[in-house]
Order: C-alpha cells, then sequence, then structure tokens
C-alpha cells in the first residue's frame, strides 16, 4: 500500500517521466488501433512489431548503444520494409495475404535474433538494456526517452486529430473518398505511417512481442461502447492510457517484471468487462434482450391463440380454459402461469365471469391479437406477391417477423399491397374498421 | 556415435519436417497465422504444466499445451461470433493475452521454472544435445530428438491415412462438406497436430520461429508446384535444408541458430519469388504478364491489402 501512494504521489521526478511517457503511448497506440481494427489490419500490426526488432539491433549496433533517435529511425525503416514487403509478396504472388503476414513476422524476427544474439556474444555493456525491448520494461526510460518517446506519441496524436475526418472516411468507405476525389492512396500511406510510428514508439514499455496488441484490444473494447468513430477513439486511448499507468506502476514495484505482458493483461481485463457489461452490445445486455424479446413474443402469442379461437368459431364471448390454451401452445406450466398472469396485469385479458381457470380477450387484448394476425398475414401476401413466394412457405417467416413490423412498416406494407382483402391462404386480413375507412381516404389521394 | 553437431542439425530436421508438413495445409487453408497464435496461446499450458510436475515432465507438457492450443481456436472462434468482431483481431486478442499471461508466469515462478523469456523466444536447440534420455541406465540419445521423432510419425500418420479428406478439405471445404466429409473433425484434427508440432518445436526453436518453419517452407513450395503430394515433399525438403544451412549461418557467425534458421527459410523464398518458373517474379516478366492478379483480383482483394 505504502509504494502505491509512493508512486501515485507522484513526487519522485522519475516516476513523472516514465509515466508521462506510458500514458502517451497508450493513448496514440489506443486511438490508432481503431483504425487498424476498422481496417482489419490487427495482424498486420503484429508483424510490423515483429519486424522492427532487426531495426532496433542495428540502430544499437551503429550507435554503439542505446540512442533513442537512432532506435526510432532503425525501428520506423524496419517497420515500413516489412509493410512494404508484405505488400509486394501477396501483389506480386498467388500467396494469402495471412500467409504474407506470418513470413515477413517470422523471418524478420529470426533476422533480429541473429542480430541480437551477435550483440550478446560482443558483449557490450549495454547489451542488457537490449533485452527489454522484447517485453518492455517501462522503469528502464530514463528522461530522454520518455521525451523523445512521449514527444513521438504526441505528434501522432496531432496528426490524427488533424486528419480525423480523412481518416474516418478512408476507413469506412474508401471507394466513395476515391469517387469524390480524396487522394486515398496518399491517405492509407500516411495512416500506415502513423501505425509504423505508433508501434515504433511503443518498443520501450511495451516491446516489440506484444505491442500490437496495445492496437488490438483497447479498440475493440471501446467498439463495445459506442458506434460513433470520435468516441470509439476516445475511449480507446482512454483505456491504453489506464493500462500505461498499471504498467509503469508495476514496473516500479517489481523491476524484474517485464511492463508489456502487464500492460496486455490489463486492458484484455478491460476488454472482457466490456464484452460482458457494455450496455446495448455487451453480453449481459444482450442476453437481457434476447430474454425479453422471447417473453414478448410468448405474450404475443396467447393472445394471437385466443384470437385464432374467437375466428374458429366466430365467438368473442365464450370461455377458453387453460388447458385448450395448453394444448395449443406448448409452453411450461410455468412459463404460462407467468404470461398469463402479464397478460391479466395488463388488463389485455379478463376472467370469464369470474372462473379462475376461463379466459376471454378485452377489448385492448383483441385489437391487439388483430393487429399481429394481420401483421402476419400482410406480410404473407408481400412475400408470396412481390417475392414470388410459395404459400405454403410463407408462414414460417411471418411467424417471426409479426413480433418485428412497427406500425410504420405496416402502413407501408399496406401501401404497397393495397389492403388486400384475403392473404396467400385465402384468410381474411382483420383490419380495424376506423383505420380502414382512414387509409382507403389516404389511398384515394393521387 | 553422432556429434552433438549431429544431434543438433537432426533436432533441426525434426521440427522442419513436422512443421511443413502441418504447415502446408495451413498455408492452402489460408490459416497461417492460426499456426502463429496457437505457437504463442501454448505458453500459459507449458508453464502450468511445468509448475504442476515441477519438472521437464514432457507428457503433462504435451497436454497442457494441446489443451491450450484447441482452446485457443474454439476460443477464437467463439469471440468473432459472440462478441462480433473481425476474426483477425479476436486471434490478435486471445493469443496475445495468453502469451501475456504466460509471460508473467514465467516471471513470477522464476526461481521454480526452468524455462526463461528468452528460451520462449528463440528456443534453445544448442543445449539439445546435453538434455538426455536415461532409461533403465541406457543413455538412448537426446530426449527432444526422441519427442521430435513420436510428433512427425504422429504427423505423417494423420496426414496419409486422411490424404483424401485433407486435400479435398484444404483446396475446397464447401466441396468437402457437400461430399459430407466430417469438415469439424478435419479442421480440430488439424489444428490438434498443428498445436502438437508447435509445442514439441517450442524448446528447440521457440514460439515466434517455429512460425517460419510452419509457414515460409509451404509457401515457397507453394510457388512451384500445384500438386499436393509435391508440395509437401518439396516443403519437408526447404525446411530440411534451412535447418542445415541454418546451423552452419549460427555457427559461422556466431549467433542464434533458431534465429539463422528462420533467416534462411526467408532467403530460400526471395530467391524462388524471384526465379521460380512459374510463380516467380522474372519468370512472370519474361512471359510479360507484369501482374499477377487481374483487376478484377484486386479489387476483390482491396480488403486485405496492408496499406
Amino acid at each position: 500500500m505504502d509504494i502505491f501512494f509512493e508512486f501515485f504521489s507522484l513526487q519522485d521526478p522519475n516516476i513523472r517521466y516514465v509515466l508521462a511517457g506510458t500514458i502517451l503511448l497508450g493513448l496514440s497506440a489506443g486511438a490508432l488501433g481503431c483504425f487498424a481494427i476498422l481496417r482489419r489490419r490487427a495482424l498486420v500490426g503484429d508483424a510490423v512489431a515483429h519486424a522492427i526488432l532487426p531495426g532496433v539491433c542495428l540502430a544499437f549496433i551503429v550507435a554503439g548503444g542505446k540512442d533513442p533517435f537512432m532506435l526510432i529511425l532503425g525501428a520506423f525503416v524496419f517497420g515500413l520494409l516489412s509493410m512494404v514487403t508484405m505488400d509486394f509478396i501477396s501483389r506480386n504472388s498467388r500467396i494469402a495475404p495471412d500467409a504474407s503476414i506470418g513470413m515477413v513476422l517470422s523471418v524478420f524476427f529470426g533476422l533480429g535474433v541473429v542480430l541480437l544474439t551477435i550483440i550478446q556474444s560482443t558483449g557490450h555493456i549495454d547489451q542488457s538494456g537490449l533485452d527489454d525491448f522484447l517485453f518492455g520494461q517501462a522503469a528502464a526510460m530514463v528522461g530522454q526517452d520518455v521525451m523523445v518517446f512521449g514527444g513521438l506519441s504526441l505528434l501522432i496524436l496531432l496528426i490524427t486529430i488533424l486528419t480525423f475526418k480523412e481518416l474516418k472516411l478512408i476507413s469506412f468507405d474508401p471507394n466513395f473518398a476515391q469517387s469524390i476525389g480524396y487522394p486515398v492512396k496518399r491517405m492509407e500511406f500516411l495512416l500506415a505511417l502513423l501505425m509504423v510510428l505508433t508501434i515504433t514508439a511503443g518498443i520501450q514499455a511495451v516491446g516489440v512481442v506484444l505491442m500490437a496488441s496495445m492496437l488490438i484490444i483497447p479498440a475493440a473494447a471501446a467498439r463495445y461502447w459506442t458506434d460513433s468513430l470520435r468516441v470509439m477513439l476516445l475511449i480507446a486511448a482512454g483505456v491504453g492510457a489506464f493500462s500505461g499507468i498499471t504498467g509503469s506502476f508495476i514496473s516500479y514495484t517489481a523491476p524484474a517484471m517485464p511492463t508489456g505482458p502487464w500492460m496486455v493483461v490489463s486492458t484484455a481485463l478491460i476488454f472482457f468487462l466490456s464484452f460482458l457489461l457494455a450496455p446495448g452490445r455487451g453480453e449481459i445486455a444482450r442476453h437481457i434482450q434476447k430474454k425479453r424479446l422471447s417473453y414478448r413474443v410468448a405474450c404475443e402469442n396467447i393472445l394471437k391463440t385466443l384470437y385464432a379461437m374467437e375466428e374458429e368459431d366466430g365467438r368473442a364471448d365464450r370461455v377458453r380454459t387453460w388447458q385448450e390454451l395448453r394444448k395449443r401452445r406448448h409452453l411450461s406450466r410455468g412459463r404460462m402461469r407467468k404470461v398469463v398472469s402479464t397478460l391479466l396485469k395488463k388488463n389485455l385479458i379478463a376472467f370469464y365471469a369470474g372462473t379462475p381457470d376461463g379466459y376471454v380477450l378485452t377489448n385492448d387484448g383483441r385489437k391487439m391479437a388483430k393487429r399481429l394476425v394481420r401483421v402476419h398475414r400482410l406480410w404473407e401476401k408481400y412475400l408470396n406477391q412481390h417475392l414470388q413466394i410459395a404459400e405454403d412457405h410463407v408462414h414460417e417467416d411471418a411467424e417471426s417477423m409479426e413480433h418485428l413490423i412497427t406500425s410504420e412498416i405496416e402502413a407501408e406494407l399496406r401501401r404497397s399491397l393495397g389492403s388486400p382483402e384475403l392473404d396467400p391462404h385465402l384468410s381474411k386480413i382483420p383490419y380495424d374498421s376506423d383505420e380502414d375507412t382512414k387509409t382507403k381516404k389516404g389511398d384515394s389521394r393521387p | 556415435m553422432i556429434t552433438s553437431t549431429g544431434w543438433i542439425i537432426i533436432t533441426g530436421i525434426l521440427v522442419a519436417v513436422s512443421c511443413a508438413l502441418v504447415g502446408t495445409f495451413l498455408v492452402l487453408r489460408k490459416m497461417s497465422l492460426m499456426g502463429d497464435a496457437i505457437s504463442h496461446a501454448v505458453l500459459p499450458g507449458i508453464v502450468i504444466a511445468f509448475l504442476l510436475t515441477a519438472g521437464r515432465n514432457t507428457f503433462p507438457m504435451l497436454i497442457g499445451a494441446g489443451i491450450f492450443g484447441l482452446f485457443t481456436v474454439w476460443l477464437t472462434e467463439e469471440l468473432s461470433k459472440k462478441g462480433r468482431i473481425f476474426h483477425d483481431a479476436s486471434m490478435g486478442i486471445v493469443f496475445t493475452t495468453l502469451f501475456a499471461i504466460g509471460v508473467i508466469l514465467i516471471s513470477l515462478f522464476a526461481g521454480n521454472v526452468d524455462i526463461d523469456q528468452e528460451c520462449v523466444l528463440y528456443g534453445e536447440i544448442a543445449y539439445v544435445p546435453w538434455d538426455l534420455w536415461i532409461w533403465q541406465g541406457t543413455n538412448m540419445g537426446p530426449r527432444p530428438v526422441w519427442i521430435l521423432g513420436m510428433v512427425l510419425i504422429i504427423n505423417i500418420t494423420f496426414i496419409t491415412s486422411m490424404y483424401k479428406e485433407l486435400k479435398t478439405y484444404s483446396f475446397s471445404p464447401q466441396l468437402a462438406t457437400t461430399l459430407g466429409l466430417p469438415v469439424t473433425l478435419i479442421h480440430y484434427g488439424l489444428m490438434g497436430t498443428v498445436s502438437f508440432t508447435t509445442i514439441a518445436s517450442f524448446e528447440s526453436v521457440g514460439a515466434i520461429l517455429v512460425v517460419a518453419l510452419l509457414i515460409v517452407p509451404p509457401a515457397t513450395a507453394y510457388l512451384l508446384t500445384d500438386r499436393l503430394h509435391r508440395l509437401l515433399l518439396l516443403s519437408a525438403f526447404f525446411g530440411i535444408t534451412s535447418a542445415i544451412g541454418g546451423y552452419y549461418l549460427a555457427w559461422w557467425i556466431n549467433s542464434s541458430i533458431a534465429g539463422a534458421i528462420a533467416v534462411l527459410t526467408g532467403i530460400q523464398f526471395a530467391l524462388v519469388f524471384l526465379l521460380s518458373p512459374k510463380y516467380g517474379l522474372l519468370g512472370r516478366k519474361f512471359r510479360g504478364q507484369v501482374r499477377y492478379k487481374s483487376a478484377e483480383d484486386t479489387i476483390l482483394q482491396k480488403e486485405t491489402t496492408f496499406m
């Protein structure tokens, strides 16, 4: 606990530096990752991240030690080279894109390992620091590193904000962008550059092996919370920054621990929580929605069954018993009881003259049931007439559509079919008499 | 007697051939990256088996990692379906997270686990000759050679016994489904062999370089032939040459053997990519076929370009 306060009181200037660096990195990786995910380049990022290892090693050899500018240059050159290679291979041969990703990833990384082991065998003083680029070590960053890598992240963020509109356009609809005269090729190249730069910025904190997940996971988590790219970018950047804080905290408390894996695990945790809890798209919310829908369908089906019985014997005042209903609708006893009590409470059905297990439709209930049957038959008619589906194939589809058709769609169906009398099975389509006249008036308009 | 150099080369060849055989199907099925994912994701399985059995006990390790391998395949597909995210992103999430957990476990139990982060990345094929299997007092030779030999036999048995099914499945899964072949079984069978191969190779070449041996030799062979049996033989051949060449390259420049093997697979690919008579760059230039893909293909593949 003490160490927690010690860390977050930010007394130590070193902590402030490292924290600022990793937060900036998390922000830029999270934001850029959104484009990577939307453009389906998630694993391209993985390959690029692995492929910068030889660049880092070469920079190390050339500069004779860890020099942040040289490292960025080396990593950047190799990152770009790997992208060009992947593109070239899959454009000019029968090799599928996934295989060219895998090849570039492993061969470049192999080259990196060769260079790394050569450096290690020369017994360079500074060589232990080189290992940190594999899995990252935020705590090993010194002031100058933070300035350079943090500055790079800041630059990436700035460019992303300035070109947001264009990046958005090429992510969703490059063909449209092309047709209205945007320089799509140049924008795509800019995005590729930004991606390589983001990955480069991450090498010291996350390491090359796990850098790609800092692009993928925050963006995937953010996707659950929103449909707006702007908001998604903000959330993903936030998740990235959070993982930066977690990573540098762990780096501070346990210097032997590599930072990268902890950043990944903390984002993965947020991803998992988003996957479960996000309203609307989250697993739990969707489960509840599904349950609700299926319950509503069960209620509506009982109303329909009562209406069908009325249609058969033409008597609206006759009692329908619990047993009759269960014979027609195969619901479990408990579910049936719940459905019936809901319908009673909503005043859609009523007890018949005080008999405890006999029911009739109320006027409201009949209106609702009538609507369901009407929509069902209109949909059958529509499928049969406009899509030429045989009469004996339309029922199943209508059975589910009747619960989903809104009054707007209903109006549209009636308009395009001209309020037909009969459905394909020659059953009468029931209209509410007052509504009927209204529509007829509407129809007479040009 | 076989020298230690001999044992290292034998190990390299066994790894290369096992990987090339199963990798061929991955490349044909366009599932190359599943090999990458599995090889990363088995790490926590290996570490947990290590911790539970307190040592390098091979079978628990194989089983632990095998479970994680199939778990990865299943989880990737589930997450992609349930979470409604693209398959590649879902794969990226699953395997990086599992791999990160593996690395954390290794750092946490550094004292108890006899594998370090570097071994995870590029293996320790150089130590193979000293990892001996002593059985009833007799020296049976290096243990990894036995394990890899066993895996190779399993792979060959799997491929020869299911040859026709695999062939149909890898060129047209739709046809395989219509013919009533057990596609799911073939799929998971293949993924299972990929997992076993990866794990057995893991100790010698590490998690990332095994990807080079899985994908690059088959991709190289794919530029030379259209027939499945030649594809298998050629990729095994390219695997073997890079294993042998890699050893000597590493010896010459004093570097990691596994890294050098990966580099050699890349050089071989580059040469074939340039020179292959049928599908190579120069061969096609010579015939005046400038672009490999027609305009239509390019449009269809727009989704999958990189930049």
